[in-house]
């Protein structure tokens, strides 16, 4: 049975259609990767899976929970169980390292604050920030600021680890080195992801299954492989890295010398 | 003609849509702030209640102190110089006692709470909302309105009222030196005067002011900070705006309070 089950989602924005009847299926614990170009609707589908906005039409259900008609409380009690790291981290940064991690468990438990202190040092271990507790936000490379959300999103250990664009704005190296962090936790702690990206490299390396979406449709579901071979022009398109409008050199040259010559003419 | 109509309804409606977004605000953070209180809310809120206290109260009270001290002198002086033409110079102290219990301590500290504070609400919040944390706080199953909103208001509701006595303090401070130097008055018999020139009535009409321009403030901070929406330009019109709408709301509710306390003392 599906962890996340999105069913003939609609999503319209001032009348433009956004996602346009989607469904989709997120297994447990897998790695599932929504891949996709910019403005394809990957961003508003994960809106819709958070509860951050409610959808036009169709259901999207979590653990056997409709979020787009629940109550504010089931709401809650659903997102407990969902860990998010934010395409730009969105720590908090008034707050140190270790009070970004700490908040939930010091709010939303009645665990001793020597165990929450021993649980937050866990969670920046295996991000590897272990030694940066102290540090603020604003001290942190952008890596490590990735690292620390991952470790926040960890902390009341939810069964559903959602990542907006993990590897945007970081190096090849640092994105790898997240890469294997996601693949770790897979591994350590049985997690189910959904990987939100428009880096192949990357989601080629995580996915257990990739889900492609293109203009608020999903073009092609499947295995690694399965998406590889698949015949759809766009897929392919968006794997050989086709352009939409390449730039015609000769157009433009003819295009600059008539504007040098109609400069020139009323000069 | 009709363009003119399209004009002055798209303005009409924009205009509804911020008095309604303030009313739904305002309902939602009364309800919350329950939940800032000491001993019957939630320990953490109470502790940010008191970090914004101190930054709006004890972060303010030089530039509120400075800022009634001038204008007490001021009020003296241009009252005095028409004062004395007519032997009323002794009326100097009422004009300064009455004049700032009710209406200058009030105003000077609102216009000064506005600018100081109002602005650093809009310009927090609309940092956290452009930079996605107020989306983790929902994610995170918090109540932003609880988190962010509550200890503001809170906040603003008692240090508001304090600076306000602090003010009236200085500006009728201010007139007693001016008093002691024009006419050798002594200090302890001015402030003699001056409580036998204050009524009760005068305290609670700019104790109630107080309170009602601490809301403005905080009120519209809040709402242009969660209106933000955009990159960080968006952040800093919505600063502008905090400042220009609430400095404008302040004076505004002054008249109709002013004008409700009139025609209450004239019965």
């Amino acid at each position: 049975m599906p962890i996340i089950s999105v069913r003939d989602l609609v999503v319209e924005y001032d009348g433009r259609r956004v996602l346009d009847g989607l469904n989709l299926d997120v297994e447990p614990g897998q790695i599932t990767v929504l891949l996709g170009g910019s403005g394809s609707g990957k961003s508003t589908l994960l809106r819709q899976i958070l509860g951050l906005e409610r959808p036009n039409s169709g259901s999207i259900f979590i653990q056997g929970t409709d979020v787009t008609r629940c109550t504010q409380a089931e709401l809650k009690r659903v997102r407990r169980s969902i860990g998010v790291a934010f395409q730009n981290s969105a720590l908090f940064n008034s707050l140190s390292l270790e009070d970004n991690v700490a908040l939930t468990l010091r709010e939303q438990t009645a665990l001793a604050p020597t165990i929450i202190d021993l649980i937050v040092w866990m969670k920046l271990a295996v991000v590897g920030l272990a030694d940066f507790g102290k540090l603020y936000p604003r001290e942190l490379s952008g890596g490590m600021k990735k690292r620390a959300a991952v470790a926040r999103a960890l902390a009341l250990d939810p069964e559903i680890l959602v990542f907006d664009e993990p590897s945007a704005g970081l190096d090849p190296i640092v994105a790898a080195e997240l890469d294997e962090l996601i693949l770790f936790m897979k591994e350590a702690f049985q997690i189910t992801a959904l990987v939100v990206t428009h880096e192949l490299a990357s989601a080629f390396r995580i996915a257990d299954r990739i889900a492609m979406l293109s203009n608020g449709k999903l073009l092609a579901v499947g295995t690694k492989d399965e998406i590889r071979q698949s015949q759809h022009p766009r897929v392919k398109q968006f794997l050989n890295r086709v352009p939409n409008n390449p730039v015609h050199a000769p157009a433009l040259a003819a295009y600059m010398e008539q504007y040098v010559q109609n400069r020139e003419a009323k000069s | 003609m009709a363009n003119f109509l399209e004009i002055s309804g798209k303005g009409t409606l924009s205009q509804l849509d911020y008095v309604g977004s303030l009313n739904i605000q305002l309902w939602a953070t009364l309800r919350a702030m329950r939940r800032a209180l000491p001993l019957v809310g939630n320990v953490h809120r109470w502790r940010a209640t008191v970090r914004q206290m101190y930054e709006i109260g004890v972060g303010a009270l030089p530039m509120v102190a400075l800022l009634a001290m001038c204008s007490g002198f001021i009020l003296a002086m241009q009252g005095a110089s028409e004062l004395r033409r007519f032997g009323a110079l002794h009326f100097v102290i009422d004009l300064v006692a009455v004049g700032f219990t009710r209406e200058l301590g009030p105003l000077l500290t609102a216009i000064a709470v506005s600018g100081r504070s109002g602005s650093a609400f809009a310009a927090e919040i609309g940092t956290m909302k452009v930079t996605e944390e107020i989306d983790a706080l929902k994610v995170m199953a918090f109540e932003p309105v609880e988190f962010v909103l509550a200890p503001k208001y809170l906040a603003s509701l008692i240090s508001v009222p304090c600076l306000s006595a602090v003010a009236n303090f200085f500006g009728i401070l201010a007139g007693g030196l001016f008093m002691f130097f024009s006419t050798h008055l002594g200090v302890p018999l001015y402030f003699h005067y001056v409580l036998t020139s204050i009524e009760l009535r005068d305290v609670l009409a700019g104790i109630i002011k107080s309170v009602a321009f601490a809301t403005i403030i905080a009120h519209v901070g809040c709402l242009e900070g969660l209106r933000v929406r955009g990159g960080p330009d968006a952040v800093g019109r919505s600063t502008t705006s905090a400042v220009v709408r609430s400095t404008f709301l302040v004076i505004l509710a002054d008249a109709v309070f002013t004008t409700i306390f009139y025609f209450m003392g004239r019965t």
